[in-house]
């Protein structure tokens, strides 16, 4: 038995996508080649940038695909920062994933950069007020400001347009991709300069993702080479996962308002349980707007990595904060940054709900969580005693 | 049963964990993170515990076919092993922290922890057998003498052996080699380690220097009179001769051999080989792989002072809180901290720490 609860990591491929990538994977030709079958597959990416860019509401020339969402974060971030040297703050909030953390780090480490964090509230939403501070103080010195639409670990959805108000002429990047496909999402509603999607966390393939960035705009380049994707991102264009990237958004929009209130249901009915059967558990994935299938819950007096392990011999995957190098587990940023304390924080765990999850799958979770919880609670009061 | 295995990385734990599986058992691989600032990589036989070990230890979990974790137990290696460490150089004594690290962390807080989480017990790639016999379980060297562990698990009691599962004893290494290959596991030709493993540079004087820093001490002979300085007692061993640093040659031209360490004083006391014999050695903290021999009876057995050592033929008795022993022949060179380990034949009976000797 597997119950896949980690939809949040990574999402089951679609058939759309599989088909696609099938059929695109046997075509021959570089697209950048001038010949027929270069032009022929050229066509395809193209026809996929053009159904993409209706899909999310941008032009196709401002779709920038990528390897990764962690690239084009990378490129966001270090291409703003580059591109306006007579600026060295980034804005971005406490509980950004590492993709945008790390690449600031590494500038402030490297480059000169000074990173300013925007705090989080309790409700899991960044501290507009803080925003508009830093921005009335040090509106000119600040590169870029790059706040996630949804957060990966809470689902709270994050006011993306009265960022954009806030930041005036300052350009506002956004990290979509736990949002796009499962909730509305407009580039050129929200306004934003740039944003992040990505494929895999939609159904579409591994290792294929985009920048969305403004028309006109020009960004230092993080790789260099061809200069295929508007002297952006050189690269050959990887044309079987961009055309399957796209079929995979085409589904998951078409389905996107069915799955979100299925997926929705199947969260309330798992929270609801839990707080039965596991009485003292806190959850704190409690904003709306919200991601529909991200719960995430604190079951007091355990260790998460016992609860995963325990789970896991059970067929449940699920998962916690991030692992720093070694693998070792580390309490989560994300529930630092809501003001939970480290133990509690490393007593977490995040369950993220899809469109292939099932009602009898969560009453099978239900039935076992009591105990999973209880022997890892008994582990703790072990480990604690030495 | 529902067995954690302790892969370390290397090929001994890996083959132990797949012996276990192909015998039937529910097993689940564990890395334990010891050190809470990891090297990436590992330079030849020297340390354990870098990255690159825990990257081939969940290689060979899938290899396997077993789910894989790391668990992090860093500050309980920290204040178990290297504190006690530092602290017994500090006072003068030799301790083995691989003695330390099988009784409080491999199977003391990882089998605690498994037994928490409704495991049974905790297999490891260490050498040596457990034989159930009718007086109980008990450990006996493993049939390869050049890799025999059970010195290094003479400090497990018997409820701690009960959860404990070595399956290598039975076999020589170069056949867990030669398995390992046969099982495709990469490791298969990974060096074994040795060395203390969070000193990964090999350098113990240095790394207590570093640590317990270099204050200059004198070196007397055993009347007292000064013969030379050095930089930090610890960093001497009972029984060096070479690098003691001596300005003032001995009367008769021999050699001389450190023969004591005070601490308190930071002295380093020298005198010649004959002087280091030791006859007669007393443990304190006996633990008992087996049934405790009855109190103050003499016993006929074999000492071992070091991991590699040889053994020694001795008469025993306990006292209760004491191991006392006396070999038939001097030994030349023993610590106080040293692991004194008392075997039956091949059979383990028990371990306590060297308090003194004469």
């Amino acid at each position: 038995m597997t119950i896949y609860l980690d939809h949040a990591a990574t999402a089951p491929i679609n058939e759309a996508a599989v088909d696609a990538l099938n059929i695109q994977m046997r075509k021959l030709g570089n697209a950048s080649s001038i010949h027929n079958p270069g032009r022929s597959v050229r066509k395809d990416v193209e026809d996929a940038r053009h159904k993409l860019s209706e899909l999310i509401g941008a032009n196709p020339s401002e779709i920038i695909f990528t390897g990764s969402g962690t690239e084009a974060n990378n490129l966001a971030i270090k291409g703003f920062f580059w591109q306006h040297p007579e600026r060295n703050v980034i804005v971005t909030s406490a509980f950004e994933h590492h993709a945008i953390l790390d690449p600031v780090e590494w500038l402030v480490e490297h480059e000169g950069a000074e990173q300013v964090l925007v705090p989080i509230t309790k409700a899991g939403i960044i501290d507009l007020d803080f925003l508009a501070k830093v921005v009335a103080a040090r509106g000119s010195e600040i590169a870029v400001i790059s706040i996630m639409h949804s957060n990966n670990e809470l689902g709270s959805i994050q006011p993306i347009a009265e960022i954009v108000k806030i930041a005036g002429s300052i350009p506002v990047h956004t990290d979509a991709v736990q949002s796009f496909g499962k909730v509305e999402f407009n580039f050129a509603a929200l306004d934003v300069t740039a944003a992040t999607i990505s494929a895999h966390k939609i159904g579409g393939p591994l290792g294929v993702a985009a920048l969305i960035l403004k028309r006109g705009l020009d960004l230092t380049p993080v790789l260099h080479g061809g200069g295929q994707e508007r002297e952006i991102r050189s690269g050959t264009l990887n044309a079987p996962s961009i055309v399957a990237f796209t079929a995979a958004a085409e589904y998951a929009i078409a389905n996107m308002a069915t799955n979100f209130e299925k997926i929705r249901a199947l969260r309330d009915y798992f929270v609801a349980g839990v707080k039965q059967c596991v009485p003292d558990v806190s959850i704190n994935s409690i904003s709306d707007p919200a991601l529909p299938g991200i719960v995430n819950a604190t079951f007091p007096g355990t260790e998460s990595d016992a609860l995963l392990l325990l789970l896991d011999t059970e067929g449940v995957s699920a998962s916690a904060g991030s692992a720093c190098s070694a693998g070792v587990p580390r309490p989560s940023h994300v529930l630092v940054a809501l003001g939970l304390s480290e133990s509690d924080a490393d007593a977490s765990l995040r369950i993220s709900i899809g469109t292939t999850n099932t009602k009898n799958e969560i009453d099978q979770v239900l039935a076992i969580l009591p105990s999973v919880v209880e022997r890892a609670r008994n582990a703790f009061v072990v480990s604690e005693l030495n | 049963m529902k067995l954690i295995a302790a892969m370390s990385g290397g090929v001994d734990s890996a083959v132990a964990a797949a012996r276990a599986v192909e015998a039937g058992h529910e097993v689940i691989g564990v890395h334990l993170a010891l050190s809470s600032n990891p090297q990436k990589y590992r330079s030849g036989a020297r340390g354990c515990c870098t990255i690159e070990d825990s990257h081939d230890a969940r290689r060979a979990a899938d290899v396997i076919g077993i789910p894989f974790y790391i668990w992090d137990m860093a500050e309980e290696f920290h204040e178990g092993v290297v504190e006690n460490f530092l602290s017994e150089y500090s006072e003068g004594r030799t301790p083995n922290p691989c003695l330390r690290c099988n009784e409080k962390i491999k199977f003391a807080a990882v089998l605690d922890r498994a037994k928490g989480l409704g495991f049974d017990g905790v297999i490891t790639g260490h050498y040596a057998q457990m034989h159930e016999t009718e007086i109980g379980r008990m450990m006996y060297r493993a049939i390869d003498p050049t890799k025999d562990q059970s010195y290094v698990l003479a400090v497990l009691n018997t409820e701690q052996l009960a959860g404990a599962h070595f399956p290598l004893g039975d076999t020589v290494k170069d056949d867990v080699r030669i398995e390992a290959k046969r099982r495709g596991l990469y490791v298969a030709n990974k060096p074994d380690s040795h060395d203390i493993c969070f000193v990964p540079s090999g350098d113990n004087a240095g790394w207590l220097r570093d640590r317990l820093g270099s204050e200059v001490g004198s070196i007397v002979d055993e009347a007292g009179a000064k013969l030379g300085e050095h930089k930090g007692a610890y960093t001497y061993t009972i029984g060096q001769r070479r690098g003691l640093g001596i300005t003032v040659p001995a009367a008769g031209g021999e050699p001389r051999y450190v023969l004591k360490i005070e601490p308190k004083t930071n002295t380093v006391v020298v005198g010649s080989h004959e002087a280091l014999a030791v006859r007669k050695i007393v443990g304190d903290r006996p633990i008992w792989c087996g049934p405790e021999p009855v109190v103050n009876t003499e016993f006929r057995g074999f000492a071992q002072i070091r991991a590699h050592g040889s053994p020694l033929s001795c008469t025993y008795l306990q006292t209760g809180t004491e191991i006392k022993v006396e070999l038939d022949e001097p030994l030349f060179g023993l610590a106080a901290g040293q692991g004194l380990v008392i075997y039956d034949g091949d059979r383990v009976v028990g371990s306590a720490t060297v308090a003194s000797t004469e």
